[in-house]
Formats: C-alpha cells, sequence, structure tokens
C-alpha cells in the first residue's frame, strides 16, 4: 500500500508507529525496559535490529534507572538516542531523568501515558506525565498513531537543535491510542534523513569523550548554578516557537501539520472552546461538529505541548470566548481543580474574567464518552450564560463506568 | 460508519481479528480503527475489542456501546447479557457456535451468520483459534467486505505455512458460515 512521496501506507498501533518514528530517525542508542502497555515499542525496535533496517547499539538493561542513565551519557557523547517507558518505569528513572535535563543531553523518549503507582491500575493517566512537570523535560503529548509517528521525528529536530539542547519526551495514551490499530503513513527513509540533516548544518554540540573530561553542566553552586537554571529555562521558552517552526516544517517534507504548540479547532468565531490533550480530542471534535451544525459555536484547543507551557498561544486564542471547560487525565493533589486546568485559569488574568471549568475524565481507563463531551460543553455554555456553576466536576466518577 | 464490538477470551485472537478488519478496509481505500480493552493480560480471561470502519477518517476514540455488528469469538458468551448490551436495531451477529439458535437471542436482532470456528481451526491449524475463520463469516455475513483485502491483510501477520492454514481458515469460514434472516 502506498500514497503520495512513496509513503508506506500501514495498519499499526501507536506503539509500532512510535518504534517506526524511532526507527526511521536512524538512533545510535537504545536502551529500554519492557512495561505495559509500551512493550509492544521495544519488541519491534528489537525486531529491526535483528532484520538489519534499525543499526544502533541496543542495550537490554536491567531497569528503567539504567535506561536513562544509558542514554543521556550516549547522548552527552554525542550519541542520537532513544527509550521508552510508563507510569512505574518514568517514576523508577526520575532522578536519571532530572540528569538528563540538567546536563542538556538530547535524549528523546516516548511515555506511555498510563496511571502511575500506589492504586495499581494497568490503565491509562496522564498522571505519569504531570508529575514530571519540573523536571526540565519539553513535553509533547499526541493524539493519534500518525502523529505519534511524526512527533516521534519531530522531538529529534527540538532535542537536538543547537539552540534547545533539551531532552523531549512523547506522550500518548495508553491503552486508547498504545494499542489502537489505524491507518498510518511511515515515511520513506531519506524524507525524514532530509528533514533532520539541517541538525547536520549546526555548529557541533560539546561532547563528553573518555580522556577528555571538561565540566557539563553536572556542577554548579552560587552564581553557577544560577547561570545553567536560567540557561535552561532560557531554552525552554525558546522551544516553543521552534516547535511551531518544525511543524510547518513537517508540512513541507511530509504533507502534514498540526498547528505547533496548540492545535485550534474551530475556535476562530467560538463563544465555548474546550482545552484538552491527547486520544479524548478526536471525540470532542465529533462532538463539536454535531453542535455546530446545531448552530452551537464551539471549538476545540488541543494542547500538543505541556511542558514548555504555551501559554501566549492559549492567552491569544482563548481572549473574548465566553466559557471555558479544561480537561484533565489525571488529579490535581490539593489543587483547586486538574492540574492543566490550574495553568490555564492562571491566565485568566490575561483574556479575561470568564467562566472557566475545570473537568476531571479518562482516568484510569475511564471512557471519555462523546455523552461525557456534551456534557462538558453544555456545563460551560450554561455557565457562559450567567448560571452558577462548580469550580470543578469529576466527570468520571459522576458517570460511573463498571 | 460501521460500528464492530468483538468479545471473545484472552488468546482466541480477537484484538487481532479487530486489526486485520481495520487493515482489510485500509486496502479498499478506507478507514479502520480498532483497538481493546482489557485489565491484565492473561489467556482466557474475557476480551472486548472495538472496530470503526468507514470511507472517512475515524476520529472517534472511545468504546463502542451501540455496536451494528458483534462478533462473538467465544462460543460460551452467546448468551451473555453484555454481548447484546446497546445493539442497534437491524443489527448482525456473527457467532462461533456449534449448533444454531432455537430462538432469536435478542429482539434487536435482523441477522445472524453462525460457524463452526473452533473445529475448523482445529482442522486447518491444528488449535482452537477462531479469529481468522470468524472474519471469513464476517465477509459471508455482512457481505461488507469482500475475501481478496481479508486475505492480503492476512499476509501482514502471518507466514508460510501459518498463512496458509489462515487462508484457508477465512474461506472456510466464508464458506461454511449459515446465515439466519430473523
Amino acid at each position: 500500500m502506498t500514497s503520495k512521496q512513496q509513503d508506506q501506507v500501514m495498519v499499526i498501533t501507536g506503539n509500532a508507529a512510535a518504534a517506526y518514528g524511532a526507527m526511521l530517525c536512524s538512533p545510535d542508542v537504545v536502551a529500554t525496559y519492557p512495561i505495559t502497555p509500551q512493550t509492544e515499542i521495544i519488541e519491534k525496535l528489537f525486531e529491526f535490529s535483528a532484520s538489519g533496517e534499525l543499526d544502533a547499539e541496543m542495550v537490554p538493561v536491567e531497569g528503567e534507572n539504567s535506561a536513562m542513565n544509558v542514554v543521556t551519557a550516549s547522548a552527552m557523547a554525542g550519541g542520537r538516542v532513544f527509550t521508552a517507558t510508563s507510569s512505574w518505569g518514568l517514576a523508577f528513572m526520575y532522578d536519571a531523568m532530572l540528569a538528563a535535563s540538567g546536563t542538556r543531553a538530547p535524549v528523546v523518549m516516548v511515555n506511555v501515558n498510563r496511571e502511575t503507582p500506589g492504586i495499581i491500575a494497568v490503565s491509562s493517566g496522564q498522571q505519569d506525565m504531570i508529575s514530571t512537570r519540573d523536571s526540565g523535560w519539553i513535553s509533547l503529548i499526541a493524539e493519534s498513531c500518525q502523529e505519534i509517528l511524526d512527533q516521534v521525528i519531530m522531538a529529534y529536530r527540538l532535542a537536538e537543535d543547537y539552540d534547545i539542547q533539551v531532552p523531549v519526551m512523547v506522550n500518548y495514551d495508553g491503552f486508547y491510542l498504545s494499542y489502537m490499530a489505524e491507518r498510518v503513513e511511515v515515511p520513506p527513509l531519506k524524507v525524514v534523513t532530509d528533514f533532520l540533516s539541517v541538525l547536520k548544518d549546526q555548529p557541533q554540540r560539546q561532547v563528553l569523550l573518555p580522556g577528555k573530561p571538561f565540566g557539563c553542566g553536572s556542577h554548579g553552586i552560587l552564581q553557577g548554578y544560577v547561570e545553567l537554571r536560567h540557561k535552561h529555562v532560557q531554552a525552554m521558552e525558546r522551544a516553543k516557537e521552534k516547535f511551531d517552526a518544525i511543524d510547518k516544517e513537517l508540512e513541507n517534507h511530509f504533507g502534514r501539520s498540526y498547528g505547533g504548540q496548540i492545535e485550534e479547532y474551530r475556535t476562530k468565531d467560538a463563544d465555548i472552546v474546550l482545552v484538552a490533550s491527547g486520544s479524548m480530542c478526536g471525540t470532542i471534535k465529533t462532538v463539536i461538529d454535531r453542535r455546530r451544525d446545531e448552530g452551537l459555536r464551539c471549538g476545540l484547543v488541543r494542547l500538543r505541548m505541556y511542558r514548555p507551557f504555551p501559554w501566549e498561544r492559549l492567552v491569544q486564542v482563548l481572549k473574548g470566548k465566553k466559557g471555558i471547560g479544561v480537561v484533565d487525565r489525571s488529579v490535581g493533589f490539593g489543587l483547586q481543580g486538574g492540574p492543566i486546568y490550574v495553568e490555564v485559569s492562571s491566565l485568566s488574568a490575561k483574556f479575561g474574567d470568564i467562566p472557566i471549568m475545570s473537568f476531571i475524565d479518562g482516568i484510569a481507563n475511564t471512557d471519555v464518552t462523546a455523552d461525557h463531551c456534551e456534557q462538558m460543553i453544555d456545563q460551560v455554555l450554561a455557565a457562559a450564560q450567567g448560571e452558577e456553576y462548580p469550580e470543578l466536576t469529576w466527570v468520571c466518577l459522576e458517570n460511573g463506568q463498571e | 460508519m460501521i460500528e464492530v464490538r468483538f468479545h471473545g477470551r484472552g488468546g482466541q485472537g480477537s484484538v487481532m481479528a479487530s486489526r486485520i478488519m481495520a487493515n482489510a478496509y485500509v486496502r479498499i481505500g478506507q478507514y479502520g480503527a480498532s483497538f481493546p480493552m482489557f485489565g491484565f493480560e492473561r489467556r482466557g480471561a474475557p476480551v472486548t475489542a472495538f472496530g470503526r470502519f468507514d470511507a472517512q477518517p475515524i476520529r472517534e476514540r472511545t468504546q463502542i456501546y451501540n455496536p451494528h455488528i458483534v462478533v462473538v469469538l467465544d462460543p460460551s458468551q452467546r448468551y451473555f447479557e453484555n454481548v447484546y448490551k446497546g445493539l442497534r436495531s437491524e443489527a448482525t451477529l456473527v457467532l462461533n457456535a456449534d449448533s444454531a439458535f432455537t430462538q432469536k437471542p435478542h429482539q434487536n436482532l435482523k441477522t445472524a451468520g453462525i460457524v463452526n470456528a473452533d473445529q475448523i481451526s482445529l482442522e486447518e491449524v491444528g488449535r482452537a483459534l477462531p479469529n481468522t475463520c470468524m472474519l471469513g463469516a464476517f465477509a459471508a455475513t455482512t457481505g461488507l467486505l469482500p475475501l481478496e483485502p481479508l486475505t492480503e491483510a492476512l499476509g501482514d501477520y502471518f507466514q508460510g505455512s501459518r498463512l496458509e492454514a489462515n487462508i484457508r481458515c477465512l474461506r472456510r469460514g466464508y464458506e461454511e458460515t449459515e446465515v439466519t434472516y430473523f
């Protein structure tokens, strides 16, 4: 099966799409440890390695902490690296993740979103991603299997860019996308290599090699520390516009684009806007189309970048709206709403005093149904029309699912 | 859009059946999306898979509550209430069983295709792996998909003698399905 520009059309899962994306970027080192719902990525990559399609040093480590240390060290030595994990595994590598970002190692990692340790739940939820909010990583979120493949490729452009040099985590919903099989256009290796070739034209980033010791951001006190932190924060700021630019370039090379930091779906003349991320956005779009047909001016802002938080573009798109609902697939312990809601509502001084509602839905594999999306739109509409509203609604609790 | 729900048990190949169906739809220039829902992966545990098939790209990422078609790979579930839950009117059932119904199992059913997929796969593959046979039964009962793209799709999942055995299962499923119109 082929389509435009000799893409190979395949019906593959989100996990397989992630593995194809990584393979096409020709990493030098892959270090991974299996965990549900990510395991298929590793199986695929080892298949590619065995068949010769992937010429990488494959390191089957004894745990995620080692996986992150191996890819960080390899990236610092100048290699292109890949790893993937989920939930427990992400928690187990947290200190090594901080080392990766602190040393500005351009690691690319896929995190298949799953609920975190505590309550044993082999199920979807973004709590793992949320818990790495302040790790200094760039965090992206995909909606479809195609976007997973494209985002892994874009992640290398972002992580390894000379002006950025920050590790990137690509997130997608476990179960709902990891095991979703759908049509994916897999680009030829040459197209991906061309897309990544700009990195070769940039200055060589500093590499740490045996016998050539130098300080590389791992130590610093007082002003030294402050300076390193400040540089890291500035790089994160630059990553926002860079991601928009990479998305536009993707269109030229692949014929696809997604909107950069955020996707604005029918928001231009919308009164009511939902802000959401991940796989649920596909369902929300179908509901928005249906409500539009009935005359309701509603739209969706899909967050594609969680860190750095795309607040400038959010303010731009949310200004002048009459009501906003933010859907979180995670909880905010000790917060007055979902974690992403809290961040969006902190912008209200910039986009105006309008009702903003927090919805928690989809945690622990609860299904974000079309009916839930209707309910959320109805509630935001009522709030926009002046009715009293609760700041926080647990949609998945009120619509109890077995 | 056609919404299909697959009911089976871990090890019967329900998930693979739903994926092969999506693959076949893409081969005829349409779209297919399928995903399973289960807790811990274990053989014998109930598995539900969801398949959506359409001429347009599929955006829904939710479970299926009102299927047009249910495909039941596990004979023991033929009288389970949740198999028929939310059936649309004039719905279709494709069932792996060794006997016909004596009465209509659900008021919304209009068509039922029954095939002894366990027996056929025992003969062809050597084990009760009903999934590919059920794809043939799906084609025979619904008329929605020709055998050709399904046969081609099998090549993405099986090789060699296993592929040949599964192609035989698919064909026999198509030929040996008995369709009842209620």
